[in-house]
């Protein structure tokens, strides 16, 4: 390797190893939280350097920017923290058995690494691509291969969905004291491009970097930017409409997965013929759903059908 | 040559990054560091999409680096807006000398 | 310089999980528990898609497994913060 791109890797990592103990020991609350959003920035970095493009779209929007969002919006239904004593030379006595281990983790990785087999399932999704019915090798293992761990992972997503749901009523924070004309105006602007781009990123799954995740991640920002200017989730689509968009994706995708049973004879397999727009269906459903359901948890609860939720 | 121009426009954009990033750095309050941030890295960043996209030979890529630009100018002045209005809220005052 | 490609990667991984562990352990305050959690997840993911490199193709189900990781740890985050939120509002 080149001795620039050593040099940045080491300014890189070394800056995100910094940024992630300011994150969990900062002194203040905030002063964490915005560090947890930078090094998520970074992160996204750090995957472009590592060639996977479409970590880094999800990295993006989802580690730097929405859960900066959720953290931030938590931060302001928080009291400020109750200190308790500090206890300075304690805290480093107890780094001390950890820096070991750490240490010896890192040795025993590298002589992991080292006598690894070198070329992983890289050869194999390699060879079986022509039949997978989509170019692009990440959507292949995602929607084709391992389909079956993309839908227990919507299911999951599902599940945190209905949990905060049940917690109670959705959490929004108040409008702020002073009137800010610029935010709405802005999402009046990009809300459109948003969804643009989602559209894009779906599209572009089948033969590139992106698919469902980062699409449904994008589309699941823009949203959050309109709650956060002062949208509110509208009156008619609370209720079925809603719950039957948070579903949709499992949905589709359990939908497929039982039809490639009853066509060629096991849980997702899809007929090779029409793997493609069996695929492009699923990634659409999914897409949409994981977009709706971030912005669901967000919200933190179910919007209420008859009056507005708690502000 | 036209790969010359756009290194030095590059440059130039990362001297007004630089100078942006002392203004942060040195400047007393919150509303002093973000009129040194918000004007100075988006000139930063509009010198550097241009120099790249004199480096770029293709004309999508030129529309990207365009389109990038023109985003981070709505969002970052809308940013600086909110930050600003919130520390209002929050009752910090202007710096007086 | 002669380290084998993706050392610098594999240490920063380490060295996440490591502060990641340890805040877990040692801090009091929920919220700063969670943002360590994350921190350790995203150790994880780099050694995951770091490891997938080794080869002489890159390896893309590191990618999706990370990607899949990606949305499940943001899904956990809102759950455990939605807790927090309403454990602060339960105490006196």
């Amino acid at each position: 390797m080149h001795p620039v791109e050593v040099t940045f890797d080491a300014l890189l990592l070394f800056s995100m190893v910094v940024l992630a103990w300011q994150g969990v020991h900062a002194r203040n609350m905030f002063r964490a939280v915005v560090s947890f959003m930078m090094f998520g920035l970074l992160t996204a970095v750090a995957w472009v350097r590592l060639e996977a493009p479409d970590i880094a779209l999800a990295e993006a929007s989802l580690g730097a920017g929405l859960t900066g969002a959720l953290l931030l919006a938590t931060l302001g239904r928080l009291g400020p923290e109750r200190r308790g004593p500090r206890r300075r030379r304690a805290m480093k006595l107890s780094m001390l058995p950890w820096l070991a281990l750490g240490l010896v983790g890192t040795t025993v990785l590298l002589a992991v690494t080292l006598s690894l087999p070198a070329p992983g399932l890289g050869e194999a999704v390699l060879a079986a691509m022509p039949a997978a019915g989509v170019d692009s090798p990440v959507t292949a293992v995602l929607l084709n291969f391992r389909a079956w761990d993309t839908l227990l992972e919507i299911g999951v997503m599902l599940l945190a969905v209905i949990a905060l749901w049940s917690l109670g009523q959705d959490v929004l924070a108040s409008t702020s004291r002073l009137p800010a004309p610029a935010l709405p105006a802005l999402v009046r602007v990009l809300f459109p491009l948003f969804v643009l781009s989602t559209f894009y990123l779906l599209w572009r799954g089948g033969h590139g970097p992106g698919g469902a995740f980062p699409a449904g991640a994008l589309l699941a920002a823009g949203l959050v930017l309109a709650l956060l200017a002062g949208a509110r989730v509208p009156e008619r689509m609370r209720g079925a409409p809603l719950r039957w968009a948070v579903g949709g994706g499992l949905f589709a995708f359990l939908i497929v997965a039982v039809g490639g049973m009853w066509a060629a004879g096991a849980f997702f397999a899809y007929p090779p013929q029409h793997a493609s727009i069996l695929i492009a269906i699923v990634e659409i459903a999914a897409g949409l759903s994981i977009g709706v359901m971030l912005t669901a948890l967000f919200l933190g609860g179910e919007p209420t059908e008859v009056r507005r939720g708690r502000t | 040559m036209i790969m010359m121009a756009g290194t030095v426009l590059i440059v130039l954009g990362l001297l007004f990054f630089l100078s942006g990033t002392v203004g942060l750095l040195r400047f007393p309050d919150v509303f002093t560091r973000l009129h040194a941030l918000s004007k100075a890295d988006t000139l930063a960043l509009g010198l550097v999409c241009a120099g790249l996209a004199l480096h770029a030979d293709d004309g999508a890529l030129q529309l990207k680096l365009l389109l990038i630009w023109l985003l981070v100018i709505v969002s970052g002045a809308t940013c600086s807006s909110l930050i600003a209005r919130a520390a209002l809220a929050h009752g910090i005052r202007p710096w007086q000398r | 310089m002669s380290l084998p490609p993706g050392t610098l990667f594999l240490l920063a991984s380490a060295l996440l999980f490591a502060i990641g562990t340890h805040g877990l352990v040692t801090c009091r305050h929920l919220l700063r528990k969670v943002l360590a959690l994350n921190v350790a997840t995203t150790g994880v993911f780099l050694l995951l898609v770091t490891l997938g490199r080794s080869g002489t193709t890159v390896d893309p189900v590191p990618h999706a497994m990370v990607l899949t990781g990606i949305v499940v740890a943001l899904s956990t985050t809102a759950v455990a913060l939605g807790l927090i939120v309403r454990l602060e509002r339960r105490r006196p």
